[in-house]
């Protein structure tokens, strides 16, 4: 721990070179899932029905587009630092490197295809 | 990193009496495994049938639920669950998944802030985690089923 100067004493960062982020991190965006998962399942409880029509028209009003937005974002943060504690407790060096990009693929690209999902029916409105 | 072989291991899982605090934190895993999988996974498909279109969103719930059977005056019976078997098992599953490491989750936070560590509120709030993720489920599915 920053043993060395007395600057890296004071970062008291160590040779990690980082600190306690990933952990903050999970927390700040567990109370985030808290509000919005919440949200997100009594929302979708009460829709009278979950057809097309029903469902574009509630994901078209920017109340429901933009926390749910949200929800993907904070999310798939918060399972993509968790899945890499999983990961790091059962795996060790190469398996590891692998499933780590394997977690950050799936993260990224389902995140993606989630979000533009969302944002193609809010922006075409209903139909 | 190497180690020789007769170094002595730390205890397992084994070894250890089963309590609901080893519950809870095993069943933190799964469930946030199984949530970050399977959740994920099929609310981004639901999304993403929605913003193909009518056609792919039909197909996409198709699958998911079986026609409703048809009264004497040609409407759907009420009070006919509409899910198909194994979609629902999947998405109770993840409900009680949700519940459980939702309470395990806000149980974590009290202890991130270093109360609630004796070894009887412990196991009572462990115990009250899994009291509520089957009570909740219990209850958004009857609310679900009987609307």
């Amino acid at each position: 721990m920053g043993t060395g100067t007395g600057i890296g004493r004071v970062r008291g960062l160590g040779s990690a070179k980082s600190g306690a982020h990933h952990w903050w991190m999970q927390r700040v965006t567990a109370a985030g899932n808290l509000l919005l998962v919440v949200w997100f399942v009594l929302s979708i409880v009460r829709l009278p029905s979950l057809d097309y029509r029903t469902v574009t028209l509630w994901l078209s009003s920017p109340f429901v587009a933009v926390p749910l937005v949200l929800l993907v974002i904070n999310t798939f943060y918060h399972f993509r630092l968790g899945l890499q504690v999983v990961l790091e407790d059962y795996q060790k060096e190469s398996s590891k490197v692998a499933g780590l990009i394997a977690i950050n693929f799936f993260t990224i690209g389902a995140g993606a295809l989630a979000i533009f999902s969302i944002l193609k029916i809010a922006f075409a409105g209903a139909r | 990193m190497a180690r020789p072989r007769s170094r002595p291991l730390s205890p397992h899982l084994t070894i250890w009496r089963w309590g609901p605090h080893m519950l809870v934190s095993i069943l933190h895993r799964a469930t946030g495994v199984g949530l970050a999988l399977g959740g994920a996974t099929l609310f981004t498909w639901w999304l993403a049938a929605a913003a193909g279109g009518p056609a792919s969103y039909a197909r996409f719930l198709d699958l998911m639920t079986r026609d409703q059977p048809i009264g004497p005056d040609g409407l759907p019976l009420p009070g006919t669950a509409m899910l198909n078997p194994l979609p629902a098992l999947i998405l109770i599953g993840l409900t009680w998944a949700f519940f459980q490491h939702m309470a395990n989750g806000i149980r974590h936070l009290v202890m991130d802030l270093g109360a609630a560590y004796e070894l009887k509120t412990n196991k009572t709030t462990s115990l009250a985690t899994i009291a509520f993720s089957i009570i909740a489920t219990l209850l958004l599915w009857a609310w679900i089923f009987t609307r």
